[in-house]
């Protein structure tokens, strides 16, 4: 399938920014700065954008505790995100909502998740008002392999099947929920799982953006046409610890190094459309340049920016209030 | 306006707004019952005690739907649904089963504009039936009002009678914030003038059912009948009472309650929930806190006491509140004489 240049352009952005947010993310949380917890992206920022790719601000997602990377490929601007991690008025959630639940519903953003499996109910939610508005719109819900084995996630499994929604499962297979391998935590498999309840499997290598982006899109656009949900299954590992300040002793030395260094999503783009001639180098480093400056600003901004006033606790617990 | 049950109440307020708004659906166990059956009678219970009986008739799968047996993942499709365009209208059946799926309404719906810095509108309604006296047993009779009022973020309604129950529900299905709206399986059958008519009964706001001088009582729900049945029974012997029907316990009416304890000096809650942390609790503590001055007999609460409830009727009777036990506790707050200072 050929990618036309502004969406390889526009993906290539998306991930290069996640990167270089969750690195940052990761130095500046240990000096202790930034409150609460953090749970970074690294290692899997091909699937989120792979998959937004594919998706417009009137389609739906529902994120995890993991949940930057789908922000920033669903469109969410860094500076309010980073405002928001800081705790911030200026943040995306007026420093409300923190790292665990950054939305903007604008944008079709449902939310990061704090409660592992609490995506995908919603998504199914969302997935019903695009049908009955008959707006065209399709709901995505992320969740990990960890989710994959809660209760929610399967009963929207079947509900989507039943009510034959436009709905698409994002399995983002990380090999571990926390600590645990997902070897040891989740029996069958997620394709039998997925024919269990009679809805397509679709799989791919998750750190290679051309194999998601072709995958999602054949669940996407599966799901668009009002065939009903479709569940694609993405192998990918994370860099980092399940929360800033694991040490990751559950995973062997050098794994992650050998990740990196074979694995990298980033460097796995540059090389196939340099050496096909998609894009050049040069318009990269102009990205990697433009990105870096953009995520120094925002940690600039937000570090300045004003903390939440006394009043704000006692808003928008309601509407009236 | 005409005769009508709590049941047909509820239906008509249903029928109204989904009339009215073609962004409310509502969607539950059997809400329309059938689909998929070998009689081909899609719409053949209307809910397990017949209270949404003809919509999916009049509105069709596309706003009616049946679901799985499956609350977790339908109450949170609601819960999303509700922030993305829809005003789903979701029946829990019994608010026991509440423990299936309570992340989706605690963690979830009742936190989005909260957490989203006030980004998200939740306009989601969860029916539930609650109560005993069915000899239900203790997974299908508890008064669970207290666990929601307890969630920031969620408003809990409690009708106690049909026009309450019209006017209330079509409050809630036109709020924008996540409302748990309760109704006493006791009292489907129960009828009184109800307007054909569309109307709204704000929350927050309380209806005084009786109004005395000698006390206040405070009661939630089916427990406003029981109270107006002693206070009449009470007026008789020559003691008054002010009946107060809070309609919502979330928002809660603290003036009303403290205005009418300021005149009347005493005061008795009864809540059919459990004893510990409940309504009756709360309301103590408010009176306890901001009226002090005005109480000239200690707070007493009629609750059942804290235990499951019980199957067997001879059992149920005793755990449940009753007029006799209102009454009793009336009497014993007229009675309370302070201690002569040592």
């Amino acid at each position: 399938m050929q990618i036309p240049r502004e969406v390889l352009l526009r993906s290539y952005r998306a991930m290069r920014t996640i990167r270089d947010f969750e690195e940052r993310l990761h130095v500046e949380f240990a000096t202790g700065e930034i409150p609460g917890f953090v749970h970074l992206y690294c290692g899997e920022e091909a699937s989120g954008v792979g998959v937004c790719s594919h998706l417009k601000d009137t389609d739906t997602i529902a994120s995890t505790h993991r949940g930057h990377g789908h922000c920033i490929a669903k469109g969410v601007g860094v500076d309010g995100m980073m405002a928001e991690i800081y705790g911030r008025s200026t943040g995306v959630c007026r420093g409300k909502g923190g790292s665990m639940h950054i939305a903007d519903l604008s944008l079709g953003m449902l939310g990061a998740n704090g409660i592992v499996g609490g995506g995908p109910p919603l998504i199914c939610g969302a997935a019903l008002s695009h049908k009955v508005l008959k707006d065209g719109g399709v709901a995505v819900a992320f969740y990990g392999d960890g989710a994959s084995n809660e209760g929610t996630t399967l009963e929207s499994l079947n509900l989507a099947s039943v009510w034959n929604l436009p709905a698409v499962f994002v399995v983002e297979d990380n090999g571990y929920g926390e600590a645990t391998a997902s070897s040891y935590a989740c029996a069958g498999t997620q394709k039998d799982r997925a024919a269990g309840f009679g809805i397509p499997y679709f799989e791919c290598d998750g750190t290679d953006f051309f194999a998601v982006h072709e995958t999602a899109g054949e669940a996407i656009a599966h799901a668009r046409a009002g065939k009903g949900p479709a569940m694609v299954h993405v192998h990918l590992s994370r860099w980092y610890g399940h929360f800033e300040g694991d040490a990751m002793t559950y995973r062997a030395n050098g794994e992650v190094a050998k990740e990196r260094a074979e694995q990298d999503c980033l460097k796995k783009f540059r090389e196939k459309v340099t050496e096909i001639s998609l894009l050049d180098s040069a318009s990269l480093d102009e990205i990697d340049a433009s990105v870096r400056d953009e995520i120094e600003q925002a940690v600039i901004k937000a570090k300045a920016a004003p903390l939440p006033e006394p009043e704000a606790l006692m808003q928008d617990v309601y509407v009236s209030y | 306006m005409s005769k009508k049950s709590f049941r047909q109440a509820i239906n008509e307020a249903l029928r109204q707004e989904m009339r009215r708004d073609p962004r409310v659906i509502l969607m539950g166990e059997d809400v329309a019952g059938g689909q998929g059956g070998s009689a081909d009678n899609p719409d053949a219970w209307g809910g397990v005690l017949g209270v949404t009986k003809g919509l999916y008739t009049e509105f069709g799968a596309e706003r009616v739907f049946d679901t799985p047996i499956s609350e977790a993942s339908y109450i949170g499709a609601a819960a999303g649904a509700a922030a993305t365009g829809l005003r789903p209208v979701a029946e829990l059946m019994f608010v026991d089963f509440i423990g299936s799926c309570l992340d989706q309404v605690m963690n979830q719906a009742a936190k989005f504009r909260y957490m989203f810095g006030g980004k998200a509108r939740t306009p989601l309604v969860i029916r539930a039936m609650y109560g005993a006296g069915f000899s239900a047993a203790a997974q299908h009779s508890q008064a669970l009002y207290p666990l929601f009022t307890h969630i920031p973020g969620l408003k809990v309604v409690i009708p106690s009678s049909p026009y309450e129950a019209k006017g209330l529900l079509i409050e809630a299905i036109r709020d924008d914030d996540p409302v748990i709206f309760l109704e006493n399986k006791v009292m489907y059958d129960d009828e009184e003038d109800v307007p054909d008519d569309s109307y709204t009964i704000p929350f927050g706001e309380a209806n005084l059912t009786r109004e005395g001088d000698d006390v206040t009582i405070v009661a939630f729900g089916r427990m406003v009948n029981f109270a107006n049945q002693a206070a009449d029974r009470l007026e008789k012997e020559g003691i008054t009472c002010t009946v107060i029907d809070p309609r919502t316990t979330s928002p809660l009416d603290t003036g009303t309650i403290l205005d009418c304890v300021a005149e009347t000096g005493r005061l008795v809650i009864v809540d059919e929930s459990s004893p510990r942390c409940n309504m009756a609790t709360d309301v103590a503590a408010l009176v306890a806190e901001e009226a002090f001055d005005a109480l000239k007999a200690p707070i007493r609460r009629v609750t059942p006491p804290h235990t499951p409830v019980p199957f067997a009727s001879v059992l149920e009777n005793l755990y449940m509140p009753d007029p006799a036990r209102i009454e009793a506790a009336v009497k014993s707050v007229m009675g309370y004489k302070a201690k002569q200072e040592a």
